[in-house]
Formats: C-alpha cells, sequence, structure tokens
C-alpha cells in the first residue's frame, strides 16, 4: 500500500510538472554585438519560437552588449549571440543565430528529449 | 650578456618581460604589439610567466594589463601568485589591472547554429579601454574548444581574434596546453605567427628539470637553445647560460692565495683576479682548508665572498677552520662572507646552476669558492656537468669573479686528471696529495698550472697547523722527494755529515799550520847556517887579503932592501923578452 502510494505521489509530482511546463513562465534574454547579419537572424528566430510556443507568457529581451560591455561580463558572454534563459529553471545558455530549431527548442525545454 | 642577441630591435619593438633572463635570451622581450604564444604541459609555469609579464609591465614601465582567466578565477589567482608579492588586489584597485574570469560551464551551454566570439572580443576590448592596457594575456585559451564543441568555427575566430588584438596595438600572451606530438593541443600555433615559446617541465633521474626554448621569433635573433629556469618565491628566473661568450676583460691585477709562501710560489703575487683556480686532491689532503685561507684573505681585503659547500654546513665548515685558527665567523658577522649549502642531489645539475646564478647575481661577490664540484657528478653524467660548469665559469669571468673550485679525487684515479675533466678551462691548478712512505701520510702540494704567471715547479710539503696551512720545503735530494719524518731523518743524516765534513777539515788545517810551523823553523835554522858559512868565509877572505896585504909590504921592503931600481929591473926585463922572440 505504501509503496503503491509512493508511486503515486511521484506520478502526481510528474504529471504536475507536465502541466506547468505549459503554463511556467519563461525570462529569456539574447545577447548580440550589434546589428549582425547572426543577431538579425537570432532575434527573428527566437521572436518566432516565442510567438509559437510560449504566446502570452514569455518576456523577451535584446541586449547589445557592444552599447553595455560591463554586462558581458557579468553574465559570461564569450559568444554571441547568446541566449540565456533565466526562467524556468535550469539556466540554460544557448549559442548561435538559433537557425537549428530542433536545438533551440531543446534547449529550451520545449520539446520532450527523446 | 644582453647584447648577445643584438638589436635587430630597431626593425622590431620589444616590449620587456621584466623576467631576468628572459629578456636576454629573446633579445630583449615579446614583440610589442603583437600575439605571442607561450605552450607547454600542465604545471610548467605558463600562467606564472604570464602573470610576471603582467605584474612586471604594471611596476616596471608603467603599462597596466589585462589577463583574461579562462582557467582559475581571480581569487585563486590572487592566492596563488601572492607568495611571489605579486598583489593582484591593489593593482586591481589602482586600476592597472584587470583579472577577467571567463567561465564557461559546457553542461549548461547548449550550440544552435553558428556564432562568433564577439562577446569575448567586446569584454576584452572594454577591459583594454578600461585602464589603458598595453599587456594582454588570455590563459588558457583551449578551454574554448572544450566548451564549445565547433572547432571549425572556433579556429576561424581565434584567426581573427588574433588579427584583431595586433589592431588592439596590445602586446599579448596566448597560453596553450601542449598536445600531443603538437605545440599546443588544438594547434593555436598555427595563428600565432610571431613569436612562440616553449616551456616544459620533465623529469630525469627523478629529478625535475624546467627549460625555457623560443621555438620561433619572427623577425628578431634569439637563442635558440633550451635554458633553465627558475621558479622560486622571487618568480621565474632564466638562466641564460649559453649567451656567454669568452671576449670578458681580463684583470692584471693579482691576489693573494691567503698562504704567504704559495704566494710566493706563484710568482711572489698569488693568483690573478677573475681567474679561475682549481685545487684537486684525495680526500683529507687540506683542500678545504687552502679554500677557507682564500676566503680569509679575500674578506681580510674586504672583498664579498660566497661560499658554495656541497657537503659541509656552514657551522661545521666555520667550527673546523676555526681549529687551525682561520676564524670564518668574523666575515660571515661583518657581511663579507655567505654560504649556501645545498645537497647536490636535491636539484638537477641544471637547476643548481640555475640556483648559482640567482645567488650570484643576488650576492655580487668578488670571490666564489665551489667545495667540491665533483659532486655534481653524483646527479648527472661527466660531459653535462662539464658542459654546465664551463657555463658557470664563463659567467663567473665575465663578471670579473675570482672562483676557486675544489675537485675530489678518489683514490685510484689518475692524480692529474680533475674529477670533471675541466681542467682545460681552469686558469691556475693546485694539487695536494698526500704521500704515503715510511709509515706516515704527508701533504704535499704543487702548481700543476698557472696562466700567465712563472710559477715553481717545487713540491712543497705543507703542514696543518694550529695557525693554518705552513709550507715546508721538501727534501730534494738524491734520496728523492723525502717528506715528513723521512725528510727530518735525513735532514739530520745530512748534517752530521757536515759536522764530520767540518771536524775533518778542522783537523786538516790545523795539521797544516803545524806543517807551516815546522818548515819555518827549518829555514830559519837553515839561514842561520847559511849566516854561519857566510861569515865564515869572510872570514877566510879577510885573512886572505890581510896575507897578500903582508906579502906585498913583503916584497917593496925586500926591494927596497936589494936597492934596485925600478927602471933597471925594467931594462933587463925587456931585453930578456926580445931574446926570447927572435930565437
Amino acid at each position: 500500500m505504501d509503496d503503491e502510494s509512493g508511486c503515486s505521489d511521484s506520478k502526481e509530482q510528474f504529471e504536475q510538472a507536465l502541466q506547468q511546463q505549459h503554463t511556467q513562465r519563461y525570462v529569456l534574454k539574447l545577447y548580440v554585438t550589434g546589428q549582425t547579419i547572426r543577431s538579425i537572424a537570432a532575434i527573428a528566430a527566437i521572436r518566432a519560437v516565442c510567438e509559437q510556443h510560449l504566446q502570452g507568457r514569455y518576456e523577451f529581451q535584446v541586449i547589445d552588449i557592444t552599447r553595455h560591455p560591463q554586462l558581458a561580463e557579468g553574465e559570461r558572454i564569450v559568444a554571441a549571440p547568446t541566449l540565456i534563459k533565466e526562467l524556468p529553471l535550469p539556466l540554460r545558455r544557448l549559442v548561435g543565430d538559433m537557425s537549428n530549431e530542433e536545438k533551440v527548442l531543446l534547449g529550451l525545454d520545449l520539446m520532450p528529449k527523446e | 650578456m644582453t647584447d648577445q642577441f643584438p638589436a635587430t630591435q630597431r626593425t622590431l619593438e620589444k616590449s620587456p618581460t621584466g623576467i631576468s633572463g628572459f629578456d636576454e635570451i629573446s633579445g630583449g622581450g615579446l614583440p610589442k604589439g603583437r600575439p605571442s604564444l607561450i605552450c607547454g604541459g600542465a604545471g610548467c609555469g605558463k600562467t606564472l610567466f604570464s602573470m610576471e609579464f603582467l605584474v612586471n609591465g604594471i611596476r616596471q614601465y608603467d603599462e597596466p594589463g589585462v589577463f583574461m582567466a579562462f582557467e582559475e578565477t581571480r581569487e585563486d589567482l590572487t592566492k596563488n601568485t601572492s607568495s611571489l608579492g605579486f598583489e593582484l588586489d591593489a593593482l586591481v584597485q589602482q586600476g592597472k589591472l584587470i583579472v577577467d574570469h571567463v567561465s564557461i560551464e559546457r553542461s549548461e551551454l547548449e550550440q544552435a547554429g553558428d556564432y562568433d566570439l564577439d562577446g569575448l572580443f567586446v569584454r576584452l576590448g572594454y577591459a583594454i579601454k578600461k585602464v589603458g592596457a598595453k599587456r594582454v594575456v588570455l590563459d588558457t585559451i583551449e578551454v574554448l574548444f572544450n566548451a564549445l564543441g565547433d572547432s571549425q568555427i572556433l579556429r576561424a575566430e581565434l584567426r581573427r581574434l588574433f588579427t584583431w588584438l595586433k589592431s588592439q596595438g596590445v602586446t599579448a600572451i596566448i597560453t596553450g596546453e601542449r598536445g600531443d606530438g603538437t605545440l599546443t593541443r588544438y594547434g593555436v600555433e598555427e595563428y600565432v605567427s610571431d613569436c612562440v615559446i616553449l616551456l616544459d617541465h620533465r623529469v630525469e633521474n627523478q629529478m625535475s628539470i624546467r627549460r625555457v626554448r623560443i621555438v620561433k621569433y619572427r623577425g628578431s635573433t634569439h637563442g635558440t637553445d633550451e635554458y633553465p629556469f627558475l621558479i622560486d618565491e622571487t618568480g621565474f628566473s632564466v638562466l641564460p647560460v649559453t649567451s656567454v661568450g669568452l671576449n670578458y676583460p681580463v684583470s692584471a691585477e693579482r691576489i693573494s692565495s691567503g698562504i704567504p709562501r704559495l704566494d710566493a710560489m706563484l710568482d711572489g703575487k698569488g693568483f690573478y683576479r677573475a681567474s679561475t683556480i682549481m685545487v684537486s686532491g684525495t680526500g683529507g689532503s687540506g683542500k678545504s682548508t687552502l679554500a677557507a685561507h682564500f676566503v680569509d684573505a679575500a674578506a681580510g681585503r674586504g672583498e664579498k665572498c660566497l661560499y658554495f659547500s656541497f657537503e659541509e654546513s656552514p657551522s661545521q665548515i666555520i667550527r673546523n677552520m676555526s681549529s687551525i685558527g682561520i676564524d670564518l665567523q668574523q666575515w660571515v658577522d661583518a657581511g663579507l662572507l655567505q654560504f649556501r649549502n645545498v645537497r647536490p642531489t636535491m636539484y638537477s645539475m641544471e637547476m643548481h646552476l640555475a640556483v648559482l646564478h640567482k645567488a650570484i647575481r643576488e650576492y655580487n661577490p668578488q670571490v666564489v669558492i665551489m667545495d667540491p664540484i665533483t659532486n655534481f657528478n653524483n646527479i648527472s653524467n661527466t660531459n653535462e656537468s662539464r658542459a654546465l660548469i664551463t657555463r658557470l665559469i664563463d659567467f663567473l669571468k665575465s663578471r670579473g669573479i675570482t672562483a676557486l673550485f675544489t675537485s675530489l679525487t678518489s683514490a685510484g684515479e689518475a692524480a692529474e686528471q680533475s674529477g670533471i675533466e675541466i681542467s682545460s678551462i681552469v686558469d691556475a691548478w693546485l694539487l695536494v696529495r698526500n704521500v704515503e712512505f715510511n709509515g706516515e701520510r704527508n701533504r704535499v702540494m704543487y702548481i700543476l698550472k698557472a696562466r700567465g704567471m712563472a710559477h715553481s715547479n717545487q713540491v712543497c710539503e705543507f703542514q696543518i697547523t694550529n695557525n693554518g696551512i705552513q709550507l715546508v720545503d721538501a727534501y730534494l735530494g738524491s734520496a728523492g722527494v723525502l717528506t715528513g719524518s723521512a725528510r727530518l731523518a735525513q735532514e739530520a743524516r745530512e748534517r752530521d755529515e757536515e759536522l764530520a765534513m767540518q771536524q775533518r777539515l778542522e783537523l786538516q788545517q790545523l795539521q797544516l799550520e803545524r806543517k807551516r810551523l815546522s818548515i819555518e823553523a827549518q829555514i830559519a835554522a837553515l839561514q842561520s847556517e847559511l849566516e854561519v858559512e857566510r861569515s865564515e868565509i869572510q872570514l877566510l877572505l879577510d885573512q886572505d887579503r890581510r896575507r897578500r896585504q903582508s906579502a906585498e909590504q913583503f916584497t917593496n921592503s925586500m926591494m927596497a932592501m936589494r936597492n934596485m931600481t925600478i927602471e933597471g929591473v925594467n931594462t933587463t926585463s925587456s931585453h930578456e923578452q926580445t931574446e926570447g922572440a927572435s930565437s
């Protein structure tokens, strides 16, 4: 009995988590270096993903580190463009022009891993 | 020494590292305004070299710096280098230094499409601008390859980074981990084409040896050898061992050996200043004592002496020498004598020389003693020790330092062979040995060679007395060289012989005198005899004269008595003559 109830508990939690996945708020920050081709491509790609998967529950910010270089050290930016998923946890970083949609969705936990 | 790799610097400006020795072998430092690669295995001192380059730049050349650390955090770096007196925090506060830790966690990084390293450029550019940096270090950039998978993009980006660094006009150091068969694991050396420096840390015969080599230095002459280097409490120091030529000035000044009679054997003036003296001999023959005399004399003249002892501790040397009347403690107290004691097995040969070099540079002595050099054979083969001792001698000579080496000859080895075969490069060679004869051992010394001076060819016996070394002339005679009691016996024998000879002579003289006296007496007797005879003859002559006179008187009186005229007698006699003639 105890075992079963334990099982059902974790099962419930999992279900809950699954539920939440579709309701969680996303905070995304994209660090770019000026108006490069990669920057523009990345901004467009992330916008599209957000509109498609996270409509109404996301916050998306584009930061040009050439204008705010002091932010680069704080956010430990090396490569550009870098997308940081601050929420939901865990924090995750994606680098590149976000042309690989599958990777982007994986990185943002929007696609269950096989 | 700095002239070894002279200025092509007119064309290529250099940025001095301030690392002792390195600027000498690289002809002035790293190429200014260009990136240089420093590669080597783990723990070979890449980070330290780079950090010292920055810190020296700030302190000595007023060139602010940026240290971009990919591996260590700022706290770790500060802590690790504080023992070297770098005080990174203070430099950061003064606004002269920025330490930027770039941490990249592969686990939280996903690659989604093409990227570039503009983020890094922006950070670096920002830091450079903030402090007005002239020197930049990227340590270790290859971490990027581990963190960011796509090496193709990275390679292109690195090429861009180095070009960008050049355009920024900063002198940069990029460090790289040594790869298998390549200088760096990811071939970064392909992009840094101006200057590549290889640091090496290897273990041979259980001894760790650090070496640095300039693999490539575009547009500049440089030393191409492997130079040993040291990392100690004062940081990095390279030993520019081979960057010494044979063009040092020589001195005609002579300095005393500390033993007056030995000076007398050396043309009466002693050794040349800045020459290299070797004292070789078997164990217990008095080599160290000779060295102590030399030190005592030098310190007495007010010169600074550095005594490297590889076998005894300073207190032991001082005690032993005070027992024979040489007070070395007073010179230690006066700051004129320093002992450095190292077990030969403590470091490798090259490390030893690096340590010696450093000690000599720091203390700046006029006299250096190494007692004994042969101990280096314990840690390396003869060829190697010889090569390195040669370098050391060149170094000492170039600094005008008089050096005295003792060399232990083991029993059975040829005496006229120094343990590490450096006899041809020393200027003066004293050989001390024990002569075993007649049931005792005696010490003798001779000068095997002394360049540039007339020197005694005599074997001298010496004794170690309460007043130090005393030289005694050894007996040299028909019986060969005799020393010790044999010499004394021989001397006694000679004294006896001489006495006997003298007595014989005296006796002969006495006899001669007597003979002379007797002959003189004889002469006197003969003379008196002669006198007697002469007076007898006189008497006879007188008698004869008197007889003649009386006879004449008698004739005259007879004539007178006969009344004969003188004419009548004459006529008669003339007639008789005529008649006789005609008939």
